[in-house]
């Protein structure tokens, strides 16, 4: 007996909950097994999704994209000297096509390219694959500009792809929402968890945490409306449609979710050390301020990575206050996040084209991005709490 | 068992010397206590000396945690409690309109049942206790540290920790820093609601031993659901029932003599 662990230890006993020394209880097993698929399969789902989502990414991560708007034309000798596969992808033929088609159609077609090549473009920039990472993360001089820019314009002759403007509007967006959120959340946590007297608690805490529900749509609805020609009139800005009025907006949504977090943070430090501190002869707000924030930093930081991971994931509100993607560290310049780009460009790139595949690759980097913000938070928060238990 | 008992009560109050008849530093007058409409402390009357060690007893519920709570008037925190009477700490009415709860705490500490450290290093615990006052400078806070971790038995134990987690220390070394922390900023009374009810016997006696010395310097009201601490420990014993004070003596005189029948079964161990 004494060499067996405890009978506490585990849940369930052999299959079908059947195990000698022990009443079987198969029902309570079926159950037990059913919510413990339940529980995984949340985890394969999201891997799941992440595969689909970067596998439909890979061929601009291995540079196996070409957006050429040009590509040049071979002659007739040059084109029949090519092995058949690479002759059958230069005239753009599925294998089902290249097959029925005798060398006389295949001729024609090398004709009709070269004839075609004729009424091109000739803008230097057509030949260019803007695919490649150094177009898409590094500025390149287009025809009819002065200097080397940042560009997203994915529609056009020449599909200029360059990302570095969405992760900059996506960033200022985002710390615009923190910057206003997260003092007003963390406030009004402090306020309702430590000075509230219970009364005003009871209605406060779920009138705050019920901004949770308003739907984005509403919110980007509001702040494009109302909120826009309130700010502009107050701060006198050009464009209407802009960063700042995106962040705030945001802000809104993020308020009730890190107020949530933090509340949970800062009611769940024991009440013994508030009446230390009391006894002491601090003051509530003392209290409140030197004692229970400090010991509910864990939380309060992973109220604040939550924030910034809904912020940066957020579609809704940014699609409808935002507008071009223009590189500009300015907040009251106009600004294109990451998501907002996929919402509004997915539903009209070609399937399988070069754009749609760069959109999927912009989502692959935002999982990337917000799955390890959460894991440096958890990462984080772990090692706050152990330092606050004296553990290391 | 009832003899035993009151043999090892009288071994215990041999070793407690006569108790000395100092000033008055508190008087209860007719304090009541109501919590919404029910009634914790009844009409309770009593003078409490300075620089002695003064036991409350009494079985669970007769509200002698509360009385003590209402001395630095941390029932303030609980809602619907209302105090009828006056409780004067050095001829100041604690319950007057002029009386700054925060300035009443310093004079009167506390140091609570379950040891309570706050989330931080050694030194940090005692270091806000003296920031909350006032006290700034390095060197200033070092020495003060050093003399009341002295004070609380504790600084040959965390000397060379002093920046590491007060909640690391063992549950004994976490209530001596508690008392630490209440001493450092020099209260004139220190109040104790049942601070070794939590520990081992060795801690305890540490806290006993510690409880004896610093009633040199300051007035000591400690809470007790233990009767050889309290016959150990206290010069003047109060003991309670049903939110009455039923008999406040020198704990020579509870713990022998008692005047009340009540008294004698609680302190010979036949109900409570």
């Amino acid at each position: 007996m004494s060499s067996e662990a405890p009978s506490f230890a585990r849940r369930s006993h052999g299959w079908m909950g059947i195990k000698r020394g022990h009443r079987a209880r198969p029902l309570e097993w079926i159950i037990e097994k059913g919510i413990q698929l339940v529980s995984y399969s949340a985890i394969v789902m999201v891997f799941l999704i992440f595969i689909f989502v970067s596998r439909e990414a890979m061929p601009i991560f291995l540079g196996q994209m070409d957006s050429a708007a040009v590509r040049p034309a071979l002659s007739v000798d040059e084109a029949m000297k090519l092995p058949k596969e690479d002759l059958r992808k230069y005239l753009d033929m599925t294998p089902d096509e290249f097959v029925k088609a005798d060398a006389e159609v295949i001729k024609m077609l090398v004709d009709l390219r070269i004839e075609s090549s004729a009424n091109e473009t000739t803008d230097k920039d057509a030949k260019l694959n803007t695919t490649q990472w150094s177009h898409l993360l590094g500025p390149y001089q287009w025809t009819g500009y002065t200097k080397p820019e940042y560009i997203w314009q994915p529609v056009g002759t020449i599909h200029k792809y360059n990302i570095v403007p969405l992760l900059v509007g996506s960033l200022k967006v985002s710390f615009v929402a923190l910057a206003f959120a997260l003092p007003l959340a963390l406030g009004a946590a402090i306020y309702v968890s430590q000075l509230a007297n219970p009364r005003t608690k009871e209605w406060l805490k779920p009138a705050i945490e019920l901004l949770a529900g308003l739907p984005s749509v509403v919110l980007g609805f509001f702040a494009m409306i109302v909120m826009a020609t309130f700010l502009q009139s107050v701060f006198g800005y050009a464009t209407r449609l802009n960063a700042f009025l995106a962040g705030i907006a945001l802000g809104l949504a993020v308020i009730p979710l890190v107020f949530t977090i933090a509340e949970d943070a800062l009611s769940s430090v024991p009440r013994s050390y508030i009446q230390a501190a009391l006894a002491l002869g601090s003051s509530r707000w003392q209290a409140a301020y030197k004692i229970v924030l400090p010991a509910a930093i864990p939380g309060v930081f992973a109220a604040a990575v939550l924030g910034f991971g809904r912020a940066l994931g957020e579609t809704m509100i940014v699609l409808m206050t935002s507008s071009a993607s223009i590189l500009s560290w300015s907040v009251f310049d106009s600004a294109r996040p990451i998501t907002a780009s996929i919402a509004a460009e997915l539903a009209e790139a070609v399937f399988d084209g070069h754009h749609y595949r760069i959109l999927f690759m912009l989502g692959t980097l935002l999982f990337a991005v917000t799955f390890s913000l959460n894991l440096i938070g958890d990462i984080v928060v772990h090692r706050l709490k152990r330092r606050l238990e004296g553990k290391a | 068992m009832a003899e035993i008992t009151t043999a090892r009560m009288a071994s215990d109050l041999v070793s407690s010397s006569m108790a000395p008849k100092t000033k008055e530093v508190i008087n209860l007058d007719q304090l009541s206590l109501f919590y919404g409409t029910s009634q914790a402390l009844k009409d309770i009357s009593l003078k409490i000396r300075e620089n002695v060690v003064t036991a409350f007893i009494g079985p669970s519920g007769c509200g002698k945690s509360t009385l003590l709570r209402c001395l630095n008037r941390m029932n303030d925190l609980i809602d619907n409690v209302r105090i009828e009477g006056t409780c004067e700490i050095g001829n100041q009415n604690i319950y007057g309109p002029d009386v700054d709860v925060v300035e009443l705490r310093k004079r009167v500490g506390m140091v609570f049942q379950k040891s309570n450290p706050f989330p931080k290093s050694i030194y940090e615990n005692i270091a806000f206790a003296l920031r909350l006052h006032g006290v700034k400078k390095k060197n200033e806070l070092d020495d003060v540290i050093e003399r009341s971790l002295r004070q609380a038995a504790l600084w040959e134990e965390v000397k060379d920790r002093l920046h590491s987690s007060g909640l690391g220390l063992s549950g004994g070394q976490q209530q001596r820093l508690c008392i630490a922390r209440a001493v450092a900023i020099q209260p004139e009374i220190l109040l104790m609601d049942e601070p070794a009810s939590a520990l081992d016997p060795l801690a305890t006696a540490k806290i006993e031993e510690l409880v004896m010395d610093l009633k040199k310097d300051y007035t000591i009201v400690i809470v007790t659901h233990n009767m050889q601490q309290a016959a150990r420990v206290s010069d003047y014993t109060a003991f309670f029932y049903l939110g009455r004070l039923i008999e406040y003596d020198t704990t020579l005189k509870v713990f022998t003599n008692p005047s009340h029948k009540q008294t004698e079964d609680y302190v010979t161990g036949r109900f409570g």
